[in-house]
């Protein structure tokens, strides 16, 4: 047994990181000199108001060449410390630049009263079924989707799953759900 | 700006004029249909044969698969990610113990990750050979279908041998593997790596350069490169699109930095050019393979027990007292090492693409949120787009190219 070999962790994200500098150029213009970031491993997040969140989707697409490869949410909803952005909800957006191979995660807060972001299908189509998954599960609306249904769920369904309010176990959607017999049909 | 890009004028059909509307009928495709090979259902608006518009509706497997991962700790976890992508659960399994690993900033043994990337490849080679197998089937090439199965099942006998399992191995543990690779294990790899190329090339020369598969896909389903970027499609997709990336060689992981690949790409963007850069990465692949149980490192497999992740092998437990404290602390529930309150992004290349978990951790061993990045979901998001003005019998060739796993896309 050889208890005594320490392993090195995965760089962090640091205030000199020039990946941060980068996208401070970036979105200096759009969000001012401020810009509210955290780090941790080798992860780089940024964190926008939902009125900037276009704006600094299409500075970074236009002028930094990043594109969206992942989108999804989370409920911090009884989260042992506060979210990042201090609101209940948080949708994060991972965008890629292909050529640096830089990563860079936006995280914008959703306040829990009235659940709505702007959508980015006007910016890369591709966020269409990301946005009706996040819509389905956690209630946020997407202001200027195309078509914003619930994708997993059925349409019938009302509650949304994947907060934490909702059981794991479900409310009994399962067995009460409409059957249609033979003699029906 | 979007609308213009991916092009989704419909051409004028035949009959043409104001009244174009009343001859459009609606077909109804799956959710049971043997060329859709999972449940998933299409509603077609036709004029004539031509495809006006399509509609995917998904959800019909959709088992909470993200919500589960919030009640099972990380170790148990590995039981389910193995049912998403069910037809190359190594790779699942690679990139969500690849997650916890960042998480808790676990560096691998060099023999581990030798070993993952080996059931990683392995994987690879299973997924493309059923992707470029149930294609031929659906376009009536049954000989090759059945020539790729064939070696499918050699793959299923390393699983088997390595873990006790055909179809779902669940091999991965947080810092290391269930048990090391045995000589046996592989001898199992030898007899693919053996058997495979002879079966490639018979069914390159049965499938491409037929003149019926030619017609079936070249030209069918074509996206651009700025419509793969606009459409956040990854893996064989974007790279047969010309998105050259390939996060194997771009974000190296794993053993993949000292192994000597190419990664394939075609700027066609067609079903046939999806195919060649699945048929040319299987070949990749096994040249990984065979440096990797080449230079297969000595050593140990599973991080050191002191780290407080991996569950100790029973003759530590049994002959040791650090083992047996060990073993009790991992297994009882109450007990187990404190995880960071964070979260982390982790992707790897995965047979359909950048398969990638969104990981909110809360300080226990059980994840807060457990967010996929399903390949699956992302590409069957193009298929409108790539359908529209095609005819009904494209409707299969375009499907088998973009490889849907309907338990990955409806998790």
């Amino acid at each position: 047994m050889n208890p005594t070999t320490a392993h090195p962790s995965p760089p962090t994200a640091t205030a000199s990181d020039p990946r941060l500098s980068r996208a401070r150029a970036l979105l200096e213009p759009v969000l001012g000199p401020t810009l509210k970031t955290s780090s941790f491993r080798d992860n780089l997040r940024i964190f926008v108001e939902p009125d900037q969140l276009l704006p600094a989707l299409a500075a970074l697409r236009d002028r930094g060449g990043f594109h969206l490869v992942e989108l999804g949410g989370t409920d911090y909803l009884h989260y042992p410390k506060p979210s990042g952005s201090g609101k209940r909800f948080e949708v994060h957006y991972v965008l890629l630049n292909r050529d640096t191979t830089d990563r860079l995660i936006l995280k914008v807060g959703v306040d829990p009263d009235n659940p709505s972001l702007p959508s980015a299908t006007s910016l890369w189509p591709g966020a269409d079924w990301l946005e009706r998954e996040v819509f389905d599960m956690f209630g946020i609306r997407f202001d200027g989707h195309p078509d914003l249904r619930r994708i997993l769920m059925p349409d019938q369904f009302t509650a949304f799953p994947l907060r934490k309010d909702y059981p794991l176990r479900g409310r009994g959607e399962r067995h009460n759900f409409p059957r249609i017999t033979r003699a029906e049909s | 700006m979007a609308s213009s890009l991916l092009d989704d004028e419909i051409l004028p059909g035949n009959p043409p004029g104001p009244h174009q509307a009343e001859y459009r009928w609606t077909l109804n495709f799956g959710p049971q249909h043997p060329a859709t090979h999972t449940t998933l259902r299409l509603v077609l608006e036709l004029d004539g044969e031509r495809i006006v518009n399509a509609t995917p509706h998904i959800g019909y497997l959709h088992s909470g698969f993200e919500k589960l991962g919030e009640h099972l700790t990380f170790n148990q976890y590995v039981t389910i990610v193995d049912r998403k992508n069910y037809i190359s659960p190594p790779y699942n399994e690679i990139a969500w113990h690849g997650t916890v690993e960042k998480l808790l900033g676990i560096e691998l043994t060099p023999r581990c990750k030798y070993i993952r990337t080996i059931i990683g490849e392995l994987s690879r080679i299973s997924d493309h050979l059923l992707c470029v197998g149930a294609a031929a089937l659906d376009l009536g090439a049954f000989t090759a279908f059945l020539y790729l199965f064939n070696q499918r099942e050699l793959i299923y006998d390393v699983y088997e041998e390595m873990s006790g399992y055909r179809f779902h191995p669940g091999y991965t543990r947080v810092g290391g593997v269930l048990q090391d690779f045995t000589p046996r294990v592989l001898e199992r790899i030898n007899r693919v790596l053996a058997s495979l190329p002879a079966a490639l090339r018979d069914v390159e020369k049965l499938l491409m350069r037929n003149k019926i598969f030619l017609d079936r896909t070249r030209g069918i389903g074509t996206l651009s490169r700025d419509q793969a970027l606009a459409l956040c499609v990854t893996g064989p997709l974007a790279r047969a699109s010309g998105v050259t990336y390939d996060l194997r060689k771009d974000e190296p992981y794993l053993a993949y930095p000292e192994l000597n690949f190419e990664v394939p790409y075609a700027t066609e963007g067609d079903c046939y050019a999806r195919f060649q850069v699945r048929f040319e990465e299987i070949l990749q692949s096994l040249k990984i393979l065979r440096q990797a149980t080449a230079n297969l490192p000595n050593g140990p497999v599973n991080v050191p027990i002191a780290d407080k992740f991996p569950l100790p092998d029973k003759t530590t437990v049994y002959n040791s007292m650090e083992g047996l404290i060990q073993h009790f602390e991992l297994i009882m529930p109450n007990r187990g090492p404190d995880t960071p309150i964070d979260e982390v992004y982790y992707a790897v290349e995965s047979p359909n693409g950048e398969l990638g978990y969104y990981l909110v951790a809360d300080g226990t061993q059980t994840a807060w949120r457990v967010r996929t990045r399903p390949p699956s979901f992302i590409h069957f998001a193009t298929f409108p787009h790539l359908i529209r003005n095609h005819m009904i019998a494209d409707v299969v060739a375009v499907l088998g190219s973009l490889n849907i796993i309907a338990a990955e896309l409806d998790r």
